[in-house]
């Protein structure tokens, strides 16, 4: 009996929340879309943001895995002295593999990646012009700069090789999609936060002599706050699934797109970490809304 | 079921509005609280539905000391008590039914009992038929009783009135001290403040009168001024 009892008063008080949330809401139409639309910018902005940031690291990691600096030996070298620079090699920290190619190898190398052309290099086996060299692959890409300068200076080294500049540009890029990308969201999740508020301070106002009522009669501040943060919470997370909706759809149709075009770039399209990003949206829409209605609340309580 | 003792009231802008009172009304009580706009019967009132502490003093309701109760306690205390304010304070937006379920609502209650005794209080007060009504729709007196219906839904202990007759002509204000009567011979305790000059001294009940924030005179069966 008194369990029923329980139950039907929660959901007399639930259903109440929630009439008096949309109510409120639709009172404020405009700021409410407002609202609504500062969420979504600001959400869709963090979302793109994250997703170049990901493809870009995704990138780099394929890099790092492929970067790799070639150090041709000056001619002349005898087998032991080969020997005793690659057992040196191997020693040095930030090195990840060491393989010795000899000149003839690079030649082979060089017809095959010529394909149908290789009758240009006809003759040069009498006199084959390639140095003996070291493909030299490091632990991480920022590190290459450093350690190719470092192995520039071995002796036996006529050259170095790598993809100068590349790597460089390339780790700059993504430090800067990272601050330029945290800025926004910072400055746009501050102007979602106080047009929320704002937003709510007006349903407030509008209702301030409802809640002395409410008050006098011997409400709870939860039960005259909860109305509230339920209608910044539909506020902020209506903002987030309109966003989230955008970036999946926009994100998918890009990947197919240059999957066609460019079949050789390839986006970060594993199923989980999709959820991750969208999931994130949406949680972080919820408690914008919340917390932006929570700062508007407080001073209204004191009755 | 109130007492105070030695209770002051200083407003920050340094407006004494109570001086030193101290006073007791029982439970089934019927009291008066006269005296001149200013004199501390709106303090009074407000220290006892913790609207605002005391300065100095102690202030009890039912046996409880209003002035240490923690904040999520007031609410606990304001729903044994009725208010019903000279200005209404109905929402416009709301139907007569809704105006009362909502103090029913506010304090947790299930739909069903909502409707099993909101129309129950509303014969009560004669509004039967105005259910669906807006109170807007409603003469100042039918309001009135609305507001008294809203006041006595949650079965309090006590009704506090705060110039309830302070806008309505001499028949309407009889017709509502009836119901306060009616009221009050159920066993709520009933303090009313007011100006009804005719009222007080008709109907000889216990009389508060206060002055520059004190209690000047307190006597059963009152009138209301002893001049004349």
């Amino acid at each position: 009996m008194r369990k029923a009892g329980f139950t039907a008063m929660n959901l007399s008080t639930l259903s109440y929340y929630w009439r008096e949330a949309f109510s409120s809401m639709f009172r404020n139409a405009w700021l409410s879309l407002a609202s609504v639309g500062t969420v979504t910018i600001s959400l869709l902005i963090l979302g793109i943001s994250l997703l170049l940031v990901m493809n870009a690291q995704a990138f780099t990691r394929s890099l790092e895995s492929g970067v790799e600096i070639r150090l041709f030996l000056d001619s002349g070298l005898s087998r032991v002295d080969v020997r005793d620079m690659e057992r040196e090699l191997k020693k040095t920290p930030g090195i990840a593999t060491v393989e010795f190619i000899s000149r003839e190898e690079a030649l082979e190398e060089m017809k095959k990646n010529l394909g149908d052309r290789q009758d240009i290099l006809e003759g040069l086996e009498e006199e084959n012009p390639l140095p003996d060299a070291f493909r030299v692959k490091a632990e991480k890409a920022d590190n290459v700069p450093a350690l190719a300068a470092e192995l520039e200076e071995m002796k036996g080294v006529d050259q170095i090789n790598y993809g100068r500049g590349m790597v460089e540009k390339l780790l700059a890029v993504i430090k800067w999609v990272r601050l330029a990308g945290g800025g926004l969201i910072i400055v746009l999740g501050v102007a979602a936060l106080l047009l929320i508020s704002t937003t709510i301070r007006l349903s407030l106002f509008a209702r301030r002599k409802e809640i002395g009522i409410m008050k006098y009669l011997g409400a709870t501040n939860w039960f005259v706050r909860f109305p509230f943060l339920l209608e910044g919470m539909i506020l902020g997370f209506t903002g987030a699934v309109i966003a989230s909706a955008m970036i999946y759809l926009g994100y998918i149709s890009l990947v197919n797109r240059l999957d066609e075009v460019l079949p050789f770039v390839t986006l970060v399209t594993d199923r989980d970490t999709l959820l991750v990003v969208i999931g994130g949206l949406l949680g972080l829409g919820v408690v914008v809304g919340i917390l932006g209605s929570a700062f508007s609340i407080r001073k209204f309580l004191k009755v | 079921m109130i007492q105070f003792y030695n209770v002051s009231k200083i407003y920050p802008n340094g407006v004494k509005a109570l001086n030193d009172v101290t006073v007791q009304i029982r439970k089934g009580e019927f009291v008066f609280l006269v005296g001149p706009s200013g004199a501390g019967k709106s303090s009074l009132i407000k220290i006892i539905f913790r609207e605002e502490m005391p300065s100095r003093g102690q202030a009890l309701f039912n046996s409880k000391n209003i002035t240490r109760l923690k904040g999520r306690e007031v609410p606990l205390l304001r729903r044994k008590i009725g208010m019903v304010f000279q200005d209404f304070r109905l929402l416009p937006q709301k139907t007569v039914f809704e105006n009362v379920a909502f103090a029913m609502q506010v304090t947790g209650s299930s739909g069903r009992a909502i409707r099993d005794r909101v129309p129950l209080v509303l014969s009560q007060v004669g509004l039967k038929d105005k259910a669906g009504v807006m109170p807007s729709q409603l003469s100042g007196g039918e309001q009135q009783r609305v507001c008294i219906a809203r006041a006595i839904v949650n079965n309090p202990v006590l009704i506090i009135a705060d110039e309830p007759t302070g806008n309505l002509d001499p028949d309407t204000s009889w017709e509502l001290m009836n119901l306060f009567n009616e009221i009050n011979s159920k066993g709520t305790t009933i303090l009313m403040a007011t100006h009804a000059r005719d009222i007080v001294n008709t109907m000889k009940k216990r009389v508060l009168s206060m002055t520059g924030g004190r209690i000047t005179r307190d006597e059963e069966s009152g009138v209301y001024s002893n001049e004349s």
